[in-house]
């Protein structure tokens, strides 16, 4: 603050406007991602609002309806089928990916040698870097017909190629982001564990993985929100079919993968069908800041903070 | 460096084979070191199945896709007839898209991530931004979709462009490049900041002359590897309305001399023409039932694979050199 005045004083005027006005160019871009996120909100809400003064589309009927026809004559706006299909799929999903992801990060910080290391985290790396619509089709075209063989009455679109694929995909998040947790756990808690006595077996599972556990749980919870906002692997491979089912073998229709069929297609500009887009993306971007607020308060909240 | 030894020590804790004892055997002690033993080959299986599934997608796309590379692949347009369909238009709409995003989102990411680690002070309005870019970089891609949608084009009218497609992109990146930019910015060392504040150089001066120079590294390969997210992005391109079927390229600008004959056009035709990019291309011809435009598909996949390394490599190469650089001037 001090050296601030001092400098205000001794500085050339038209360097002193120069400082400040650079300042306030950076403070602009700063502000600018406020925006970003306000402008995000009032879009759903303003569009999502338009949505709902609809005749025969209330909120209520939206949340409890069991059908969603936007496209046909008779017309319903229950999003329960999409978001049964979204759960579903992601569910599949971090069946896959938890654990895998986890017992990966285990091996990747405990067990594996600096050598194996420095080949695999790349690896996992270009997993991550592999873009959605590359596993979209490798759902599609190799995982579909591969479990056909395997499972009987799946369907060409279904949604549990597309989850274990997307399973695949987030694996390295998962895989990575609970490494970092792992990995700052402090060696001297490893070490009173085995001065106890205990083997590296009791010691990953007893003590380092329940010492950086907030780290892991915020880790699944980010997995989680990533897997219901997951858009082309569901679009390609799960189908655009909205129903209510349980089945994964079932072709079904996720919130995302609705966006994109009604913005491929050519419905008008300003109709219903056209407007219900904001209304599931406002569900959808709702849900997803729901789990990163509490990831992020996991963190914050259960962080064991070493020295 | 620092990692490299406390592995070491580690090596130390936990010796290779468990101790063999000299008297009777425990079968308690026994019984955990076999559970230990199954656990370790458990977690290397979990590590490997992500590894094999890696091998199997890549060789799968591969042994599909390399039939159809040709030279005519790349330079012919998208046709009804999946033999004879190209990815012209989506390379050259793709490299449309990336040069704006980086134009808007380059800047843009690198002054936020300045102000945040140079200039902000410890305040509500800094912590709000902090949380905010956390949040932004976990919104699902669609929905920035729906943001260019609503945004650029129909508020700001720009159609269904380049430049639309762009500036989302831009913001959808944005994150990620100023997330990268301030790791690389608080690699450098506080003795330069402290050295040039104590020359009497202001703190933009001390940015500008001594800490962008020697950050520059890091941002550029952050930038790059946002830059490879944003090439393989689909979802918010097929929002904004990027077409699937585009036969010609932004502008119609094909060639060095079509710039020379017309340089203007390269910002006022092309960045408001339609276009679609490899990833919608590809989402086009998977979804289609013929067997043939699968094909296709894997092939421009080949093709998308092929330019993702290629930027990978270049991102690794260029930290790899000045960070060798680095060492040397140290």
């Amino acid at each position: 603050m001090n050296s601030q005045e001092t400098r205000k004083f001794r500085l050339p005027l038209r360097q002193y406007l120069a400082e400040k006005s650079i300042r306030g160019l950076l403070f602009g871009s700063g502000v600018l991602s406020i925006f970003v996120t306000i402008s995000i909100v009032v879009i759903l809400v303003v569009e999502s609002v338009k949505f709902f003064g609809y005749e025969d589309v209330t909120l209520l009927k939206f949340l409890t309806d069991t059908q969603w026809t936007p496209l046909f004559a008779d017309k319903h706006f229950g999003i329960m089928p999409l978001l049964v299909g979204t759960l579903m799929v992601a569910f599949i999903a971090l069946l896959v990916a938890l654990p895998l992801g986890l017992l990966s990060a285990i091996y990747l910080s405990e067990y594996a040698k600096p050598r194996i290391r420095s080949v695999l985290k790349p690896l996992l790396e270009i997993l991550a870097g592999i873009p959605t619509v590359v596993y979209g089709y490798f759902a599609l075209v190799t995982v579909t017909p591969f479990l056909k063989q395997i499972v009987p009455g799946l369907g060409v679109f279904n949604a549990l190629s597309a989850g274990l694929v997307m399973g695949i995909m987030i694996l390295p998040m998962v895989s990575s982001l609970s490494e970092d947790a792992i990995r700052v756990v402090p060696d001297s808690l490893r070490r009173a564990s085995v001065a106890l006595g205990a083997t590296k077996f009791e010691t990953t599972t007893r003590v380092v993985v329940p010492a950086s556990l907030s780290g892991v749980v915020s880790a699944f919870i980010l997995a989680a929100s990533r897997a219901i906002g997951e858009t082309m692997i569901v679009a390609i491979a799960a189908g655009m079919n909205p129903t209510l089912t349980f089945s994964p073998l079932r072709s079904i229709e996720t919130m995302t993968a609705y966006i994109v069929q009604v913005s491929l297609g050519d419905t008008p500009v300003g109709t219903l069908e056209y407007q219900s887009i904001f209304a599931v993306g406002m569900a959808l971007f709702v849900m997803t800041l729901f789990f990163n607020i509490i990831s992020h308060f996991v963190v914050k909240r259960y962080r064991e903070v070493y020295q | 460096m620092a990692q490299q030894t406390s592995r070491n020590q580690q090596e130390e804790i936990f010796p290779g084979k468990p101790v063999k004892s000299l008297g009777e055997k425990n079968p308690n002690i026994e019984r955990s070191h076999t559970r230990g033993t199954v656990f370790k080959w458990i977690a290397i299986g979990a590590a490997g199945i992500a590894v094999v599934v890696l091998a199997v997608l890549l060789i799968d796309i591969f042994s599909d896709g390399t039939v159809r590379l040709s030279k005519d692949f790349l330079t012919e347009y998208p046709s009804r007839h999946p033999e004879e369909a190209g990815i012209k238009s989506a390379i050259y709409g793709s490299i449309w898209v990336m040069v704006f995003t980086v134009l808007f989102s380059l800047p843009l990411g690198v002054a936020t991530a300045f102000y945040l680690e140079e200039f902000a002070p410890k305040n509500k309005i800094t912590e709000t931004i902090n949380i905010n870019i956390a949040n932004l970089a976990a919104v699902p891609s669609i929905v920035y979709g729906i943001l260019g949608l609503a945004l650029f084009v129909r508020f700001f009218a720009l159609g269904r462009s380049v430049l639309a497609g762009a500036l989302t992109m831009g913001l959808l990146i944005l994150p990620i490049i100023i997330i990268a930019s301030r790791e690389a910015i608080r690699g450098v060392p506080s003795s330069i900041r402290e050295a040039s504040m104590g020359l009497g150089a202001t703190k933009w001066q001390t940015v500008r002359h001594h800490i962008l120079p020697q950050a520059f590294p890091g941002i550029l390969t952050g930038t790059i590897l946002a830059l490879s997210r944003a090439v393989g992005e689909t979802a918010p391109l097929i929002m904004i309305g990027a077409l699937t079927f585009v036969p010609f390229v932004p502008g119609n600008i094909e060639t060095f001399s079509d710039i020379i004959a017309d340089p203007l056009a390269l910002i006022t035709f092309a960045p408001m023409d339609g276009f679609t990019v490899l990833p919608i291309q590809i989402f086009n011809w998977v979804s289609r039932p013929q067997a043939a435009f699968h094909v296709a598909a894997a092939g421009a996949i080949v093709v998308l694979l092929i330019i993702l390394l290629s930027m990978n490599a270049l991102a690794i190469f260029l930290r790899y050199r000045f960070e060798k650089k680095g060492s040397q001037t140290r």
